[in-house]
């Protein structure tokens, strides 16, 4: 062996050398559970469809979301998207705006002709559907995905429920709740109209179901006495958005006062001014801060004309005038009549005071508990008699399209497994990925794009939609300021601020892996991490 | 500066990588073919802001030329934590002569190269601050004022690191050292000594000084990948935080790094023939409170009873740099 003057070893290289040995922590890369994905009452994976969206990859984008709601274009108009008020990018600039996204995916897949996966392999069960409301048809998607024959009782002449006989055109028009619900028919569904289910145990034993989700939802207005002459005009809100869907607009006249303060008090008004009204007037018994009805829902309403009567009820009503009483809240902040009244011109009253649910279709079901008029169910979806499962405005929730479609899918993945005779899974949700778990210095300010909203003067005398959508552009700007909280986008800030190049890059779409013969332990990559996707674990010693 | 904007909203151009840029817009880092010119299995503490810029600023030099890089080293912690004999963690010709000669050797590495005629091949020479500041100034000047094809690169942790946390002429006033303690009236280093060696590099009027981070690793690539497209004497100066001589947590070394340019005590900027050309603008300003406070070495100014004179006098410093460098855009 010749070696130089002074040279007795070889050369190696300082990989002989396992630094990982020093390391008392080591890094783990996670998933956490984005706020967003946690407030969405859908159970959307909100961050995962962006993530798609984000590459411009839309149609994988709308079948990551479908794989929880099959209803993104209906959603991008009516959803309040509480999830955007959970987003951290709320804490940077704005919050991302995922509803907009929503609606541009929607809107691509109904343009483009998108169609579900296919169903799974038969499971040979079937099971009813009552009701082709949102949480119906919801649940009759995702059975029917899941492989069961799925048939839909539906009372009335058309489906979509409260989504078409609540909700306004101008708010979501009809051709795109009818190219959604159809979807759900070509997967195989059969939506059966004008078939009121007159006792649910009947329809299940005649028809062979093997399990029934109920979803009749909550037709029925809620009245309040008001002494009234007997020319004076009063509606209930129910009948009247109702009888928007028919050939007979109803006849409201020139002043129409709506009482109440719910989302269907504002929709009834701004129905009202559409239908040419020159005063829409909303009486409310209390202030706008206890209001019920959503803020943006009010602003609108009032740019439109609608006016608002604050900590008012009704007295009486007769045939060209009502008298509304002032209140004043208490300390408790209730509303106390003060002896004060008003006299205002109105030619119909429409009484919007929420609505009841229609339960004559479950007298008799064993077991079956109703409480406060609407029906109880389990942390399943189930009633109280064994196969029979209930969701949407019939059991005790917020009342909304998206809450209802998450009932929904949360029950028909409950009844598939009840039907396979498995225990209810407990899913395990992942830790939330708070803000403080994000190092946002890495994310660029950008702010939120504003959808177009149509001009006023159209607003005030059409049915048109209020509230445009984004374009491609603006909806993948939107898409990519998501911060993809808590997940792993490959961003190879891990993979860079090693200072032990002991992050192995596994290519796109596989993330990374720690080398732990290298790893020392710093936890620069954790701090380092954008998203809050990597946390530190002690070593056991 | 004159860098491709690329507006990534999800991600900004701050992240190492993006899976929505295409590959050459990415960085050197951000690519598993990357030399890896310091590999793993080197001895720097957890965390080494060194280890980290080193592998940076090599990386990205051995990119620009192709693989055609010699570096010669100082004494000083790069050295010996890379290559205790006989393992090495240089994947690339290196050597090591002594702690003030550095500039000197490169320089006759590429006067080797030049009678060689392999104008392919160029050198790079690089030290800690010990090393460039004081130890071996006398040959960095001469390297500068000759003009010679040498990228000489700094890596500053503000102490001699490596013989157990000593003043140099970088270390900050007011810092703790093991030869400044924290006693007497004045305690720490002192104010108004030490060297600005970026604004020393300048006077020399050589065609290319720069300062860089490891808080920012396209920037500091992109001054690299620079200075390489440059015949001549070049310096760049990365400022790389040292935990263990810091008393800083290893997870921090970026985070400190950056909190040193948002505050302004540590200018980013770059120079051609004597002349600030551009400096990288502070996106979000912190005080300076924000970036000591994280270091024991300055752990004798917070506390019960704040010293909120030195710490006004740092805020100073910071303050000049910038207005000096224009490190914050006037009011538009």
């Amino acid at each position: 062996m010749h070696k130089p003057f002074a040279i007795t070893l070889d050369v190696g290289s300082s990989l002989a050398n396992h630094t990982g040995s020093w390391r008392n922590a080591r890094p783990v890369y996670v998933d956490r559970l984005p706020p967003c994905n946690h407030q969405c009452p859908a159970g959307e994976n909100i961050q995962a469809w962006l993530f798609h969206a984000e590459s411009g990859d839309y149609e994988q984008a709308w079948r990551k979301l479908v794989e929880d709601n099959p209803f993104p274009a209906i959603m991008g108009r009516v959803c309040y998207h509480s999830c955007e008020g959970a987003c951290n990018r709320g804490k940077v600039d704005a919050p991302v705006g995922i509803n907009s996204v929503e609606h541009f995916l929607g809107d691509e897949a109904i343009s483009q002709g998108w169609k579900f996966a296919p169903p799974q392999a038969s499971t040979g069960k079937k099971v009813l559907v009552v009701g082709a409301g949102a949480s119906g048809l919801s649940a009759a998607y995702h059975l029917a995905c899941l492989g069961h024959q799925v048939t839909v009782q539906e009372a009335g002449p058309l489906p979509g429920g409260m989504m078409r006989f609540g909700i306004p055109k101008y708010r979501l028009p009809r051709q795109v709740l009818d190219a959604e619900v159809q979807r759900i028919v070509d997967l195989g569904v059969t939506i059966e109209y004008n078939t009121k289910v007159a006792n649910v145990l009947e329809s299940k034993q005649s028809g062979g179901f093997d399990a029934v989700f109920l979803a009749v939802g909550a037709h029925i207005a809620k009245r309040a006495y008001i002494p009234a002459g007997d020319s004076a005009k009063v509606l209930d809100a129910v009948s009247v958005l109702r009888s928007m869907e028919g050939e007979d607009q109803p006849m409201l006249g020139r002043r129409v006062v709506v009482y109440g303060g719910g989302n269907t008090a504002i929709d009834v008004a701004r129905t009202a001014k559409r239908l040419g009204a020159t005063e829409a007037i909303i009486v409310y018994r209390r202030t706008r801060e206890k209001m019920p009805a959503h803020d943006f829902e009010v602003e609108e309403a009032l740019q439109e004309g609608v006016m608002i009567k604050w900590l008012s009820t009704i007295k009486q009503a007769g045939e060209s005038s009502i008298t509304v009483e002032k209140m004043a809240l208490d300390e408790k902040g209730f509303p106390q009549p003060t002896g004060e009244f008003e006299t205002l011109e109105a030619d119909s009253v429409v009484l919007a005071l929420g609505q009841d649910v229609d339960l004559s279709l479950i007298e008799g079901v064993p077991g079956l508990t109703v409480d406060d008029g609407v029906v109880q169910v389990d942390n399943r979806m189930m009633t109280g008699h064994a196969g029979i499962f209930a969701g949407g405005d019939m059991v005790p929730a917020e009342r909304n399209v998206t809450v209802a479609i998450g009932h929904g899918k949360k029950a028909a993945r409950n009844i598939d497994a009840w039907l396979q005779g498995l225990e209810p899974v407990a899913t395990v949700k992942h830790e939330i990925a708070t803000f403080d778990k994000l190092n946002t210095w890495y994310y660029s300010d950008a702010p939120k794009t504003v959808r177009p909203v149509l001009d006023i003067i159209r607003r005030q005398s059409t049915f048109d939609e209020v509230q445009g959508g984004l374009d491609e552009t603006n909806a993948l700007f939107e898409a990519r300021r998501c911060l993809s909280c808590g997940n792993c986008f490959e961003c190879d800030n891990c993979y860079g601020v090693c200072p032990d190049n002991a992050v192995i890059k596994l290519g796109p779409g596989k993330g990374f892996d720690f080398n732990l013969d290298y790893c020392k332990g710093c936890g620069i990559c954790v701090a380092e991490c954008p998203c809050g996707a990597i946390k530190m674990v002690p070593e056991e010693i | 500066m004159e860098q491709t904007v690329v507006k990534f909203y999800q991600t900004g151009t701050f992240t190492v990588g993006n899976r929505l840029l295409k590959p050459d817009q990415r960085s050197v880092q951000a690519n598993t073919e990357r030399n890896n010119s310091l590999n793993s299995g080197h001895r720097a503490c957890q965390g080494c802001g060194e280890a980290l810029g080193a592998r940076y600023a090599i990386d990205a030099a051995m990119k620009a030329t192709h693989g055609q890089l010699i570096a010669a080293n100082a004494t000083g912690c790069l050295e010996v934590f890379s290559t205790p004999y006989p393992e090495t963690s240089w994947q690339m010709p290196w050597i090591h002569s002594l702690f003030g000669n550095t500039a000197a050797v490169a320089t006759g590495i590429a006067a080797a190269m030049r009678v060689k005629g392999r104008s392919d091949v160029r050198v790079v020479a690089q030290g800690g601050d010990g090393g460039t500041t004081d130890i071996g100034f006398g040959c960095l000047s001469g390297m500068f004022e000759r003009n010679d094809d040498v990228l000489y690169i700094c890596y500053d942790n503000e102490a001699y690191m490596n013989t157990g946390v000593q003043r140099s002429s970088a270390t900050p006033p007011a810092a703790r050292t093991a030869t400044t303690m924290p006693v007497g009236p004045h305690p720490g280093n002192v104010f108004g000594q030490g060297k600005n060696m970026p604004q020393l590099a300048m006077a020399h009027e050589i065609p290319y000084v720069a300062t860089a981070t490891v808080a920012d690793l396209r920037d500091l690539e992109y001054k690299v990948t620079k200075a390489m497209s440059i015949r001549g004497a070049r310096y760049i100066h990365i400022f790389v935080p040292c935990p263990l001589g810091w008393g800083a947590a290893s997870h921090d070394t970026i985070r400190l790094a950056r909190l040193a340019t948002e505050s302004g005590i540590f200018p980013v900027f770059e120079a051609e023939r004597g002349e600030v050309t551009g400096s990288s603008k502070i996106r979000r300003r912190v005080p300076i409170e924000d970036y000591l406070k994280p270091q024991k070495r300055f752990a004798h100014l917070f506390g019960k009873d704040p010293d909120t004179v030195t710490i006004a006098r740092l805020q100073a410093m910071a303050d000049r740099n910038i207005r000096r460098y224009g490190l914050i855009d006037e009011e538009k």
